[in-house]
């Protein structure tokens, strides 16, 4: 009896998907096409602005690159089981409010009459947890309330944002380099600070990057989390608790959303109620250059990475050139727009290597 | 050249007076990597039932999407009424009279069934859709093919088989002169198939040509008058349907014999032995009144295979649903080795040993964009388990172990499970389900939409599990089947216990008696058998 048609090379066992051999190469550059396009872009930088391959601007580039890295790939993992976290910006900005207050203000117990001013440290601990307080809001609504992922967020959006403003009527919090005799300085090297040269924003981004591409790919974790993407319904009938999938994604995704906002503020050694707005659209725009399709169940972290980078050198390279503010923000639509209409065309192919069957 | 003087044999010439209304010559269709269609040819005799048969994979579909003007050829051509057609969307294959049936049906169930009927052809007067004259029309196709139903019902709240009589009553309302149907009786009740064959006798006396595929061989020499067997993409034989019969068509499509699932001999459970599963007075109420279940017992021992026998809508499906925990508001008592079942979750009756390989595989057993290796890892991620990451070694072991002793057709295990066929996908989700280490193996429908030579396969490997001593139920529809795999046969019919057959007490009359049995007007059929 013949064998399948469809024959595959052993692939690297990294890979989810090996491919039919009469098409290797092609769609093995379509699948890196983010990669390609980031040392495409790299290169034409490079040639249009003697200033851009330097180390001094390759790190500036990286620093940020981290803070929307950070962000995406937890966004990775909403979108990877098909959802999608539209608050994430506003959860930066209450982050930011919440250790500026903390910072500034100290929590006040008004009962006892006194204010309890924090460490940095604990300050981060607690914003980190605020972020996952969000993220399980998220969550409840997703699959207690069964609410759609883009209605439930987008509410999350307007009350993390409209918190973040009241937590100090509108006003910035200033000056956070806190009071030594409070116990509470330190705030800015977590932004500004690095260790053996590079910035720990940079370290950050890599310690997250790390940890979510081993959970992702080599956890039960990760594989339920790709199985929820693929088909609900059939991984609920193979034993996986949907519902606790879910909740933990939007849990981690407000997770580094706070991170973001830490970060932010102790760069700017500020917090201002604005702070994150529209970064989600940046995040999500990582997830989808690379190479995660928006209807779940595929995509990779080193993906995202590379995702966050090729908007990184876009905006810093255009900035070099001298070119517009406005020309930027069309310049990253259009490429994003681009990324979509590839995950489609990337859709469509497996699609019709599988219709091949019948 | 005259009939008689030929002995007969498997690729006769065409006797003269049947008139071809189309050909298909030659026909290649290429896609990136493979080659679906292979210079077939095809011919098509007006006034008869053509049917197309093959495997899965065969090339059918693809072939049947050229002539429907869903797919163009690589090459070759098409003769309509002797001269050369080609059709670059279905509507200009449906305005030469050639109309299709999808197996998965297209129709929009937000819509009514005049609706859907007369979807982009709508009746207009200055503009405006004339819905009372659609409807009248639907009502008379719909009488036409003896489903009364009132045609502002809306799609999705029909029937499986009935959304098929729409599909039907859709290609008639188009004066076909040639109907493709693909697999047409798969979700049709016994009565339904009987109006439909009607129908199609109709269309037949008409001069209507139609093209029939479907995996039911003792279906396909009943009503078809001319085969035609595609193997791996390529024309395999061709005949009349009076010169052959089903070893031939096997053979054909297979190219190898294959024989009938043997039955085993049983080592008869001791009637000491405990049971592994008892079910007792399980019933399930049904939304708007009524039961979906009633009252329904069972027991099974290690070891055996147990059949549920019954028509669609019988309940078979929702008894697996409440074994596997999905219906929190059914009665009843389960007992698993003698340990009651409670409000536990899927995933807490998987890991207490039941397990379910669904009738749905695409819908419900799959996870399509992941590769089959880790489909089949899906259900017991905990077994590879070191620390708190997954070891890829343990993992590789054991799906190339399964893949051996299931005979999974599959090159590398991280091709994705999209690229393998029916029969090898329903492989992946019995491999899936046995890493569980169950107790209790359900499988509904094993069988739906393989071809022949897996299906055997699938068979003998339900009979190795039981003879390792894994208890086994089994929903089917094939009466075939429950009397060559099953132990013991229990029949459903609108949710209650209406038969209960050991194999050697088995008839056909009594099983399709008891299957159609109305509980309220007629007594049940008495257990034929104790136990």
């Amino acid at each position: 009896m013949p064998t399948t048609t469809l024959t595959s090379p052993p692939g690297p066992t990294g890979l989810h998907h090996s491919k039919p051999s009469g098409l290797s190469l092609g769609v093995l550059l379509f699948r890196l096409r983010a990669l390609i396009a980031l040392f495409v872009l790299l290169g034409i930088f490079s040639v249009l602005s003697p200033a851009f391959f330097t180390q001094q601007n390759l790190i500036i580039l990286v620093g940020q690159t981290a803070i929307n890295a950070i962000m995406a790939v937890g966004m990775t993992f909403v979108i990877l089981t098909g959802g999608i976290d539209l608050s994430v910006g506003s959860t930066v900005g209450l982050a930011a409010m919440i250790s500026g207050l903390l910072i500034d203000r100290g929590l006040a117990i008004p009962p006892l009459g006194v204010a309890v001013y924090f460490n940095i440290p604990a300050i981060i601990v607690l914003c980190l947890c605020l972020g996952l307080l969000v993220g399980a809001v998220n969550g409840i609504l997703i699959t207690r309330f069964n609410v759609a992922p883009f209605i439930a967020t987008l509410g999350t959006l307007y009350i993390a944002r409209g918190t973040a403003q009241l937590s100090n009527n509108g006003a910035t919090f200033p000056n956070l380099v806190g009071k030594a005799d409070l116990g509470n300085t330190g705030f800015p090297i977590l932004g500004s600070g690095s260790i053996l040269g590079i910035p720990i924003v940079i370290w950050i981004m890599f310690v997250f990057a790390g940890v979510a591409a081993f959970v992702a790919g080599k956890t039960p974790f990760g594989r339920q989390v790709y199985a929820v993407g693929g088909n609900e319904r059939a991984a609920e009938l193979s034993g996986i608790y949907v519902n606790r999938i879910k909740m933990s994604v939007y849990m981690i995704c407000g997770l580094c959303a706070s991170m973001t906002g830490l970060i932010t503020a102790s760069q700017l050694v500020a917090a201002h109620p604005a702070v994150g707005e529209s970064y989600e659209l940046n995040a999500i725009a990582a997830v989808v250059l690379g190479g995660t399709s928006l209807s779940g169940g595929r995509g990779a972290m080193w993906g995202t990475i590379v995702g966050a980078l090729v908007i990184g050198v876009l905006t810093n390279g255009l900035v070099l050139l001298g070119v517009q503010e406005f020309w930027k923000k069309v310049i990253t639509g259009l490429v994003i727009i681009l990324a979509v209409v590839l995950d489609q065309l990337q859709e469509r192919l497996q699609q019709r290597l599988a219709l091949k069957r019948s | 050249m005259s009939r008689t003087d030929q002995t007969p044999s498997p690729d006769p010439v065409v006797p003269p007076g049947d008139r071809v209304i189309l050909v298909a010559e030659k026909i290649t269709k290429r896609f990136p990597g493979t080659v679906a269609l292979d210079q077939v040819d095809f011919t098509v005799y007006a006034g008869a039932v053509n049917v197309l048969i093959g495997e899965n994979g065969a090339g059918k579909s693809t072939l049947m999407k050229i002539l429907a003007g869903v797919d163009r050829a690589t090459s070759g051509r098409l003769l309509l009424d002797g001269s050369p057609v080609e059709f670059k969307s279905t509507r200009e294959a449906a305005q030469a009279g050639i109309g299709i049936i999808f197996q998965e049906l297209n129709l929009y169930p937000n819509l009514s069934i005049a609706e859907n009927i007369f979807v982009a052809r709508e009746l207009t007067r200055g503009g405006v859709v004339q819905h009372r004259t659609q409807e009248q029309v639907t009502s008379e196709l719909l009488n036409r093919l003896e489903q009364p139903l009132n045609p502002a019902t809306l799609v999705r709240d029909l029937r499986m088989g009935q959304q098929q009589i729409v599909e039907i009553a859709k290609a008639l309302s188009q004066n076909v002169r040639i109907l493709i149907m693909d697999e047409p009786t798969s979700a049709l009740t016994a009565a339904e198939t009987e109006a439909l064959f009607r129908i199609i006798a109709d269309l037949r006396a008409h001069g209507v040509a139609i093209i029939y595929i479907s995996h039911k061989l003792e279906e396909l020499l009943t009503i078809g008058d001319y085969l035609t067997v595609l193997r791996d993409g390529k024309l395999a034989a061709a005949s009349p349907a009076r010169l052959v019969n089903i070893g031939w068509i096997i053979e054909k499509m297979v190219g190898r014999n294959v024989n009938a699932p043997r039955h085993r001999v049983q080592t008869q459970p001791a009637a000491a032995d405990r049971p592994v599963l008892e079910v007792k007075n399980l019933s399930l109420p049904r939304a708007g009144g009524g039961f979906t279940l009633e009252n329904v017992s069972l027991t099974l021992r290690r070891g055996e295979i147990l059949a549920i026998f019954g028509l669609m809508g019988a309940g078979r499906t929702e008894l697996f649903e409440c074994l596997m925990g999905q219906h929190p508001e059914a009665n009843g008592e389960i007992r698993l080795d003698n340990r009651k079942l409670r409000k536990e979750t899927i995933r807490g009756r998987i890991d207490l040993g039941m397990m379910l390989v669904p009738e749905d595989r695409q819908r419900l057993g799959l996870v399509q964009k992941l590769s089959v290796a880790h489909n089949i890892t899906l259900a017991n991620l905990r077994r590879f388990m070191t620390s708190f990451w997954l070891s890829e070694r343990r993992e590789l072991l054991e799906i190339n172990a399964m893949i051996r002793s299931l005979s999974i057709k599959t090159q590398n295990p991280q091709q994705p499970i999209t690229s393998l066929s029916g029969g090898n996908q329903q492989k992946v989700v019995i491999a899936k389900s046995l890493l569980t280490e169950p107790q209790v193996l359900m499988l509904d429908e094993p069988t739906r939409g393989i071809d022949v030579g897996a299906k055997a396969e699938i068979f003998e490997i339900m009979n190795q599990l039981a003879e390792k001593g894994l208890a086994i139920l089994f929903v089917s529809s094939e009466l075939p089947e429950m009397f060559t795999i099953p132990d013991r046969v229990i029949v459903l019919s609108k949710g209650r216990v209406t038969g209960e057959f050991l194999h050697d007490k088995l008839t056909e009359e009594a099983l399709v008696l008891a299957a159609g049995a109305r509980p309220q007007t007629e007594h049940p059929m008495p257990a034929v058998s104790s136990k």
